[in-house]
């Protein structure tokens, strides 16, 4: 990574004749600072790649201002940090992988989920968890508030799985879960000023902007909790519309090949409620509303 | 409310709304939200499509078994969230981390991409796992962000294939995959003449260090790791051998070095 090289040696007239070394590098008003970047494999179960350490630290002839040094960590240390993660790993292997092994030799030379799955980044939320995916049944996005963004936003890593799944893998099923107190969603029923994008979390939850406006002119006068739950299940469906945006996904749904539907888990109570577009009645709709069928509640 | 007839129900709620026409919304979600139980519940409805029985299934058996098993941890987590990892995994429907890691609910606030890219600081093109990141690190605060690669993966595949000469065959998973560029660099370097296969598992795991070092462009992070208050590890799950690797980032700043005198600097530089 970072390589720091030295641009000039001389001699230290105040030191005896030992060398100084002045590193041209990050001079900031007469501060030199080094960054040090190492990459560790403490833990393997495979040898495989090799990571060799890649800047070696220069030595330091002038006194530094504070005794203190960053401690690097111990390799002995280190390996304590791994002990949760490879005991998980190794739970997995033994009562799933292994009892298995023909299926997961079978799926490791392809995949062929029937579901793409987009869902939200939150701990409590892996549709693995809560719909129970197994390994190679669905693939899946999980970005901050499960939103997709039009077509014509351009780039970005949702719609790159879109389109990998969609023309790809070739999916029959488009499947976007939304959840109870989504942070996401209450930082955008939050924002005050739309056009300050100070931050991250804002520039992204704009995505949902349509979904909040909706949510302000049917709701506005239930309290701020009631409205994010509102906002949390209108967001699905402005991402479902927004799906319709793809030239490559509105030709498949109209053909019949791929189904658009929504989810919502309420992890308060443990429901889950499940629809699907319905495309010519949004299409009639102009596409501005989604019009849903084969509604179901999950309790 | 048992003994009213379905008629006397519906009017009492009209009268309210006739009332109170600001509980409308509200009602009509509600109502909604009875439908589609009755609808559910009622032995003549349609039949439902198998993938989604499937969903009706692995959504019972989660109730049933995990969440009515466990009311103290939903409670908790009803409340809250607070995990200490942050995971960055490809979308493959191989490798969910909650499969290969056993994350339960509450243990990892999850991003999922095709080939688990972090790229660089980018406020315009990348906000979404950018605000991912600033999510899990300022206000979950979450203790290790964990990139982990996998084998056989389709975008690393895409990116060690395209040939990225102008011309383009998709609409953004070249632009996406490109992120990992200075793995592909690095790999066709080192590995010369090795066949693609070779090549794609090399790029595999160096395009999670590469992701590791775009997580170096955050402020936030570079803070977290400065104040030991955060951890960055990359991982590599190989499902052909049943392996998993996993490896650190070290990162330190040594105390700064004062050089109080200009003009000896100066001197020593024209000797």
């Amino acid at each position: 990574m970072a390589a720091l090289a030295p641009t000039s040696l001389s001699k230290d007239p105040l030191s005896n004749g030992a060398l100084t070394r002045i590193f041209g590098s990050r001079v900031k008003s007469l501060e030199i600072q080094q960054t040090q970047l190492r990459l560790w494999t403490c833990f393997r179960s495979n040898s495989g790649v090799k990571l060799k350490a890649s800047a070696e630290p220069p030595a330091l002839t002038r006194e530094p201002k504070s005794d203190k040094q960053e401690s690097i960590m111990e390799m002995g240390n280190g390996c304590d940090l791994f002990n949760e993660m490879k005991n998980n790993f190794l739970s997995f292997k033994k009562h799933k992988y292994m009892e298995n092994l023909e299926h997961f030799q079978a799926l490791s030379k392809a995949q062929a989920p029937k579901f793409m799955v987009i869902a939200c980044a939150d701990s409590r939320v892996c549709p693995s968890n809560i719909l129970g995916f197994q390994p190679g049944e669905a693939f899946m996005v999980r970005n901050v508030a499960n939103m997709v963004p039009t077509y014509e936003s351009g780039p970005s890593e949702t719609n790159a799985a879109l389109e990998f799944a969609v023309n790809s893998l070739e999916v029959e099923n488009i499947l976007i879960i939304g959840h109870s107190c989504c942070g996401g969603i209450r930082a955008l029923m939050s924002m005050q000023d739309e056009v300050d994008s100070s931050s991250f979390i804002r520039s992204w939850v704009i995505v949902g902007k349509n979904a909040k406006l909706s949510t302000k002119a049917a709701a506005s006068n239930l309290s701020f909790d009631q409205q994010c739950t509102h906002c949390e299940k209108e967001s699905i469906n402005c991402s479902l519309l927004n799906l319709l945006t793809y030239p490559w996904i509105e030709e498949k749904v109209k053909k019949g090949e791929l189904s658009l539907h929504g989810g919502y888990y309420d992890f308060v109570d443990c429901t889950f409620e499940k629809w699907t577009l319905d495309y010519k009645g949004s299409v009639m709709e102009g596409k501005n509303r989604v019009v849903v069928k084969n509604q179901s509640f999950w309790c | 409310m048992g003994s009213k007839s379905y008629e006397e129900a519906i009017e009492a709620l009209k009268k309210l709304m006739s009332e109170k026409g600001e509980l409308k919304a509200s009602a009509a979600a509600k109502v909604d939200q009875i439908t589609a139980e009755l609808k559910t519940a009622s032995s003549d409805g349609k039949p439902s499509d198998a993938s989604v029985e499937r969903l009706k299934e692995g959504f019972i058996y989660f109730k049933r078994e995990k969440y009515e098993k466990n009311p103290a941890l939903y409670a908790e987590l009803a409340k809250g969230q607070s995990p200490k990892y942050m995971i960055v995994a490809c979308s493959d429907s191989r490798v969910c981390p909650s499969h290969v890691l056993d994350m339960q609910p509450g243990e990892a606030f999850v991003v999922r991409n095709v080939a688990n890219m972090v790229p660089p600081y980018d406020q315009t093109r990348y906000s979404g796992i950018g605000a991912a990141v600033e999510y899990a690190v300022l206000h979950l605060k979450v203790q290790e962000i964990v990139v982990i690669g996998h084998s056989a993966c389709g975008g690393i595949k895409g990116l060690m294939s395209f040939p990225y000469d102008g011309t383009t065959s998709t609409d953004f998973i070249e632009d996406w995959v490109k992120i990992g560029m200075p793995a592909k660099t690095k790999v066709l370097a080192d590995n010369r003449g090795e066949p693609l296969g070779v090549q794609c598992t090399c790029c595999e795991k160096e395009a999670v260090n590469v992701s590791l070092g775009n997580l170096l462009s955050y402020p936030f992070v570079r803070t977290g790791l400065v104040n030991k208050t955060l951890a960055l590890k990359g991982g590599y799950y190989d499902f052909i051998k049943g392996t998993f690797e996993l490896w650190s980032l070290q990162f330190a700043l040594s105390a700064p070095l004062s050089v109080k005198d200009v003009a000896t600097i100066l001197h020593w530089k024209l000797y």
